[in-house]
Formats: C-alpha cells, structure tokens, sequence
C-alpha cells in the first residue's frame, strides 16, 4: 500500500512538470494582454510597454518560463498582477471556501446519490427505478448556472427561506481562525455564526453537487444491479446467509468499487465546477477568482491556481486508489 | 459504506489541518458603534469587485474610489449631482494671472480619523509623496493619475517621467493657507484635484503603516500595509475592516466635521456576477447595487425597487477613418450622419433614459454647445450627397467588437446592426469587420491605418473637456486618419486660457467645428442606472460617481 502511495506520487512530478509547460502556454495564448487588461482602451503603446517590462513578459518566452519554474521551486508563486498580492497568499485565503463547498456538495451527491441508486436498484423496474433514472437524467443534463438561478429564485427571492450570495451574512460579525467558517463558529462557540455559514452553503452545495449525485445514483443502481445477478451472490443466497446481511456484507461492498471511482473522478468535476457556482453565488474561493483571473488576464494566479487544482485532483484519486484497499480485501492483499 | 464514510471523514480532518497551515488574514471585526439594535443604519450596497486599493493614491479603478470617497476627502469636490468642482477640504482658492501658483484657504477644525490634525503641512507632504515616488511606485498602474494629470515625477529613470511633472512646489504660508506652485500652466488643475486620487491622506498614517513602502522587487509590486488596512483620510466613515473577495466594511466616523448623517455603518459586499446582484437586491441581501444591465431595468421597477440613473460622462461615436479615400471626402461623411437613424438606435439598443448625442462631450462637460450641425435623420439627403460625391454604389469597412460590454456601449453588436441597417438603406453597402474588443480591435482601430467605420467611446474622468475632445482631436492619430492644424491649435489653445469664461467660449468654438470637419459621429450618452430597494433614499448620484453614503435615509 505505501509502495503504491508513493508510486503514485513520483509519477506526480512529471504530470505536473508537463502540465506547468501546457499551462504556461496557455495563458499566453488568450487573447489580449495584462497590460491591455490593466489600461484600458486608450493605453498608449510606452504604457503598455512598460508595464509589460515591469512584469518581464517583454522577455523571451522559454526565459519567462524557467524565472517562473525557478521561483515555484522556491515556493514562490509570483504576485497577482490585477490585485498585488502574493498568489500564495491569495489561494491560502480563498482554499477554505472552495473544500468547504466541494464537500458539502459531496456529501450532498453521495448521501443522496447513493441511497438513491441502491434503492432504484432493489425495485429495479418499478415506479421508484424510474422516478430515479430519470430524476438523475435531468441532474445531468441541466446546466448548474440555470439550476443555481432557479433554486435562488426560488429558494432566496420568492420563499426567501436561505441567502441568496456570500458565505455570511453581512450583519453577522464573527471571528476566523481557520476560513472554514463552519467549522469556526463551532470552535469559537458562535453558534450563529455557524450556523449562518452553514445556510448559506446550502445553495450552492445542491447546485455544485446536482450533477455529481445524478452520476453517483445512476453508477451505484447499475453497479448493485449487476452484483445482485452475480453468481457468488446466488451462491450466498443458497447457503442461507440472511438477507440483510447478504446486502449489507455482499451485494453493497462489492458494489461499491465503481461507484468509489466515480467519486474520485467527481472531485475534479467539483472543482471544475466551482468556478461557475462561486461566481454566481459570490461565493469567495479559488473558483470565482479563477474566474475574474481569467478576464483579467492574470498570469501568475492563472498558472498558480490551476496548478494547486490539478495537485488536488491527483490527490484525491490517489485517496480513492487507497479506498479501495478498505473496500476490497484482496487489493489490499496485492 | 461505513468505510467510505471513514474516507470522507479522513478528507476532511486533513481538509482541517491544510486550513490550520493557512493563516488566516481576516481581521477580527469590531463592535461598530450601534450596530444592530434599533433602528436601521447598516447602508449594504454590492460591489462588483475587490477595490484594487484602499489607498486611493494608488487606484485608478471605480470600485476603489467608491470606498475611497467615504473614507477620504480632497481639497476639492463636486457640486452634488453635478460634475462641476466645487469647495471641500479647501473653503476657497485662488489662481495667479499666470496660472501659476494656485492658493488653498483649508476647513478649519478638521482631524484625519488618526487624531491628526488637517493642516497646510498635511497638504504639503501629500503632493509631496505623489511627486516624490520613485522606481515601482512609477508604474503606470500605481500612480495612474499623477502621472496622467502631472505628466511626471521630481526625478525618474524613465527619461518622458524623469522631472517632466508641471506640480513644482507646496509651502504651507500659515496653517490653513497652502500655496501650490507650477512649472506650466495645468488648467484642469482643480477639476482633477476632485479625484479621489488626490485626496488628502493622513501624514503620520501614512509614515506609520509605511504606505510607500510597495514590495516585490522581482518587478510584481505587492501592496503595503497601510493600502490593505489602515487607509486613514478625513471623510465620514472610518475603514473597519476588508475580507478579500469578501466584503469591505465600513463605520461612521464620530469626529467628522460635517453631517454625520443616519448610516453608521456601510458594507460593500464583493458579488462580482451582475444576476447575482441582481438577485441579491431581490432576496433582500442588499440595499443597492451599481451597473444595472438594461435588460433588467424593467423588471426591477415592476418589481417595486428604485432605478437611480446617474446623468451620462460619457459618449459613443461612429468613427469615420479620413485615411480611407472614400471616407476623406466630407459630403461622404455627411451622407452617414444623415443616413443613421440615433433615436431608433437608442430606443432599440441602449438603457433607458440615454441622450442622444450631437457634440463629442456630454452636455455637463463645460464647453458643450448647442449650436453645432446636428446632421438630422434624412436617408433622402444621404442619397443626395452620396450622388452628389460619386459615391452611389459605395462599399466601406465596418469594424466593430464582439464579445464586450462598455459603459458606453452596453451591446456593440447591436449598435453595429442598427447602423448598418440605416447605412443599407441609404445604399451604401457594408462590409462587416467584427474582432475580439483586446487586442484585436483596439489594436487595429487606435494603432493602424486599416479600418473604416468603428465604433469607440470614452467615460470621462473628472470635468475637463480636454479629457474628451483633447484625447479624440488634440493631435494627428491613426485613429481618425486625419491631419488638420488649425483645429489641433483651436483645441489646444482652448485648454491654455485662463479665465473660465475664455474657456468656455473657446471650447463651444472647438465643438462647432469639429461637427463642420465632421471627423466621426456622436451616436449617444448612455446613462449608467443603479438599483435600489425601496427603503433607501436620498441617493447621492452623480455623473462623476462622487456619492459619499452619509446623505443617505433608511426606513426601518
């Protein structure tokens, strides 16, 4: 298992090597500057020269990028050109947001998702079997940002039952010694603060996850369904093991495998997705300042933050590689 | 299952622990003084960005100044609702004959929020800083207005910044006289001075949280302390605190010298999509917000909110390139502005409420005039003079952006469409050229020779007519395509005279002459709306975006 641990992460240096040149690439070439980005329409061609001199991105292209690898190896991710503060600094403030959003939408799609694709899966067929299959179609195919205005039309402006943006009310004055601003109110005993956080993560948690639960459920109920029809299972049918101990101990751990993929591969659709549903919700993470990045042109936040994502995504396969070890006894014999 | 759940538990305690390495930058917030109980008096209105600084000195940006002018005072502000300079730190001034030497009588009895008096000095040592920057404080998005008003610093490396500035010297004559000198007449001197960067900043403020002292030497400037959290000035509210991407939060200042006023407090939520503020102002979340999309303008009101439009800084113009042939005949041009139908193009593609335009300047700008050709809709006339040019069957390029929004052009390709419509029916046939706006666009239509038709604008800074007409016509530009001295001296003359009546008059002449040359055509001043619930009155807006929130009255 440690083998394997550390396997994975010596392969990490070169996917990340690469992925810093593709990257670098990129940024440069969407169209406009940040220069242009930072002046304006009537920035004379000296201003705009010299701010790209300020920046170095008069320099030689391969020279831009080994400054850039030199000063990442040194921990330093560059300073971000639209608001002059450390990258670094700026996806420390920014990360709590975002992992608090992506697990609430987690354990929103798998809470839901799974339970509900077990139970489609065990009356296979029926009203409820369709009722998911399609309710989870819908969840795949509808857009988050149309969701994410529909549940606040509905959820904020009509019933005004949950907040409609921002991670706390505007009111609510709490201290924040670790940016969760759950899990601070609950360490500094602000109970409302905590629990003003937590309604205002609700929304955009059901919206993030709406896609990822839809996938979840349609894998889990596919997944029992085959495993329900496995020989083995008919086998421990007929020496009489109980049958809720035959489904709890046989039909679902092994059903699970997939679904445990699924999950991994849904981390990176989460982070993805974040930059749309922080952005529509204000909600202050690394999404919707990738976002103003992008139209700002800010390079260094650009290459720094994608750079973090892909790093989280790597490690969050690499959890669900460990998962199923826990899961599957003969992995974890491998 | 059980299992899985052990999994997620293990991401989150190690979720916890990355946050436990991350330190946490937020400020603890304060009790602000009534906060809470009673009546209302929290003023929420949503920004759509972070301010890119606290210290004004070193923003250029609307969101900056919108804190900026709570928080901060200059020497000269506006008349309320208007963009004309008006008396604020300064009670009066006067200028020498020779435009020289500009004279402040200072307010009396005024302290920044530090406790430290308002004095000549104060002012002194703050035009001081700004001349005094040097090395990264020089970048052009640092100091954007001293060097675009001043021209230059008291020394540079950089040989166009290097002593160029026309500010020479500040002395403080006696406490509350500060006396100004200039090496050159600058006589949108007092108009600029109105910027919120150049308001007054608290002296020993400024030393204690090093507000110069701008890091990052690999040539990225990281901004100091005192631009982060302790931006001091005179103004009614008294900076409490910043979260990033957050909220800016703000509280009365209880030693300000004028009418405090019923807001105590005043918080800036960052919302940065205009739906969401859109819906936020619906759900309640907050009071106000700015930039309100046309398309929902409609809406709101059916809906009961307040739109308060702010009268037009701006204009949008149809380019006419002189270095194309056919566009170099003047009876050509005619034949456009005849041709295009402006009230239908505003009624149909721009906000509600927008002007029609005839002069390059937004009639509060001093010097509009109206006593220029107009070039009134007559697709009949535009036949004429197209026959009359030898231009019958006339083809011309149409460059115009896609893909972006402007305050002054909300939808470009709409506007591009009613023109062209207008243009067809007049027979002339039109060669559509759409590009990405940056770089693509400006770079074609402000950098090279290879563009006909296009469409621009401009949103003034502050009231300077040169600020328009000077930057469209002060000088030849590929831009226009045209090269004519007489109209380039009328401009530049105009800016040089000293009495204001001159000036006025001058600037009237420029006016009515340009729309002889008739180098492009005023399309219209699109007025920018804001959003407000119902219980909010008393919103200060102005053209020039000086609403300072103390005037403000909230029902309960």
């Amino acid at each position: 298992m440690l083998r394997l641990v550390l396997q994975r992460l010596a392969l990490l240096v070169p996917t990340l090597l690469g992925l810093s040149v593709l990257l670098f690439l990129w940024v440069r070439a969407l169209p406009g500057g940040p220069a242009t980005a930072l002046l304006g329409e009537r920035a004379t061609p000296a201003e705009v020269a010299r701010v790209n001199a300020l920046y170095g991105f008069d320099r030689p292209l391969p020279e831009q990028y080994l400054t850039w690898l030199g000063q990442l190896l040194q921990g330093n991710f560059g300073v971000s050109t639209r608001t002059g503060t450390p990258v670094l600094q700026e996806f420390w403030l920014r990360f709590p947001a975002t992992i608090e959003l992506t697990l609430m939408a987690l354990l929103f799609a798998v809470g839901v998702g799974i339970p509900l694709g077990y139970l489609a899966a065990r009356h296979q067929g029926r009203a409820l079997d369709h009722v998911t299959v399609g309710v989870s179609l819908l969840g795949v195919t509808i857009p988050v940002f149309f969701l994410a205005f529909l549940l606040k039309w509905v959820f904020a402006v009509q019933l005004g039952l949950l907040p409609s943006a921002g991670r706390l009310s505007s009111s609510m004055i709490a201290t924040h010694p670790t940016n969760f601003y759950v899990l601070d109110g609950l360490l500094t005993r602000e109970w409302d603060a905590a629990w003003d956080a937590l309604q205002h993560l609700v929304l955009p948690a059901v919206a993030l996850g709406s896609i990822p639960l839809a996938i979840i459920a349609r894998i889990t109920r596919a997944s029992v369904i085959e495993v329900q029809n496995a020989d083995y299972v008919r086998t421990a049918r007929a020496k009489g093991l109980r049958p809720s101990r035959l489904r709890r101990r046989v039909v679902l751990r092994n059903a699970m495998l997939p679904v445990a993929t699924t999950i991994g591969l849904q981390v990176g659709l989460l982070l993805s997705g974040a930059v749309l549903t922080e952005t529509v919700f204000a909600f202050n993470g690394i999404g919707s300042f990738l976002a103003t990045a992008i139209f700002s042109l800010d390079y260094a936040v650009l290459q720094g933050f994608i750079l973090f994502i892909a790093v989280i995504y790597a490690l969050a396969n690499l959890a669900v590689d460990v998962s199923y070890g826990l899961i599957d006894p003969r992995m974890r014999a491998r | 299952m059980i299992r899985l759940t052990r999994t997620v538990a293990v991401v989150t305690v190690a979720g916890a622990v990355l946050a436990g390495c991350a330190q946490s930058e937020r400020e603890q917030a304060q009790d602000g003084e009534g906060g809470g109980s009673g009546t209302r008096d929290t003023f929420t209105f949503a920004a759509s960005s972070d301010p890119a600084s606290l210290d004004p000195a070193f923003a250029s940006d609307g969101e900056s100044f919108r804190v900026a002018r709570q928080i901060f005072e200059g020497l000269v502000g506006v008349e309320p609702g208007t963009a004309d300079p008006a008396p604020l730190l300064a009670e009066r001034w006067d200028v020498s004959d020779d435009g020289l030497t500009y004279t402040f009588d200072l307010k009396q009895g005024v302290t920044f929020h530090d406790g430290t008096p308002f004095d000549a000095d104060a002012v002194c040592a703050n035009f001081e800083r700004w001349n005094g920057w040097t090395g990264i404080l020089q970048s052009g998005n640092l100091s954007y207005y001293w060097q675009k008003v001043n021209g230059g610093f008291a020394s540079s490396d950089e040989e166009s910044l290097d002593g160029t500035g026309k500010y020479q010297s500040c002395a403080a004559q006696d406490d509350h006289t500060a006396v100004i000198t200039l090496a050159s007449p600058l006589p949108e001197f007092i108009s600029a001075l109105s910027l919120p960067a150049f308001a007054m900043q608290s002296p020993t403020a400024l030393e204690e949280h090093g507000a110069d002292d701008v890091g990052g030497d690999a040539g990225a400037p990281v901004l100091p302390d005192y631009a982060t959290a302790h931006p001091t000035g005179t103004g009614p509210f008294v900076f409490e605190s910043w979260s990033r991407g957050q909220q800016v939060v703000l509280r009365a200042y209880p030693d300000y010298w004028g009418e405090q006023g019923q807001v105590q407090r005043i918080v800036f939520p960052i919302i940065s999509d205009a739906n969401a503020r859109r819906q936020a102002l619906q759900a309640g979340d907050i009071d106000g917000y700015d930039l309100v999309g046309p398309a929902d303008v409609a809406a709101l009101q059916d809906a009961g909110f307040q739109i308060v439009d702010r009268e037009p800084f701006n204009v949008l113009y149809l380019a006419m390139n002189q270095a194309d042939p056919a566009l170099a005949d003047l009876r050509v041009r005619q034949a456009i502005a005849h041709a295009i139908n402006k009230e239908a193009l505003v009624a149909q593609t721009l906000p509600e409420g927008t002007e029609i335009a005839t002069n390059f300047i937004p009639p509060s700008v001093a010097g509009w005039s109206g006593d220029v050709e107009t070039y009134d809709y007559d697709p009949d006339r535009a036949q004429e003079l197209l026959e009359e040019a030898g231009a019958s069957d006339l083809t011309i390029d149409f460059n115009y952006p896609t893909n972006v929004s402007r305050p002054y052009m909300p939808t470009p390709e709409q506007v591009f469409q009613a023109i062209s419509a207008d243009l067809e029916d007049a027979g002339i046939t039109v060669n559509a050229v759409p590009e990405p706006w940056a770089p693509d666009y400006l770079d074609r239509v402000t950098g090279t020779e290879d563009h006909g038709l296009h469409l621009l604008g401009w949103t003034g800074d502050y009231n300077d007519t040169y600020n328009f007409i000077g930057v469209f016509f002060g000088a030849r530009s590929v831009e226009w395509g045209f090269d004519d001295p007489e109209l380039f001296e009328m401009i530049g003359e105009a800016r040089y005279q000293t009495s204001v009546e001159d000036q006025v008059a001058a600037y009237e002449a420029a006016n009515v002459a340009i729309m002889e040359r008739l180098p492009g055509v005023p399309i219209a001043h699109p007025v920018p709306s804001l959003a407000f619930s119902p219980d909010v009155h008393g919103y200060p807006a102005s053209p020039v975006q000086d609403e300072v929130y103390n005037v403000i009255t909230l029902d309960d």
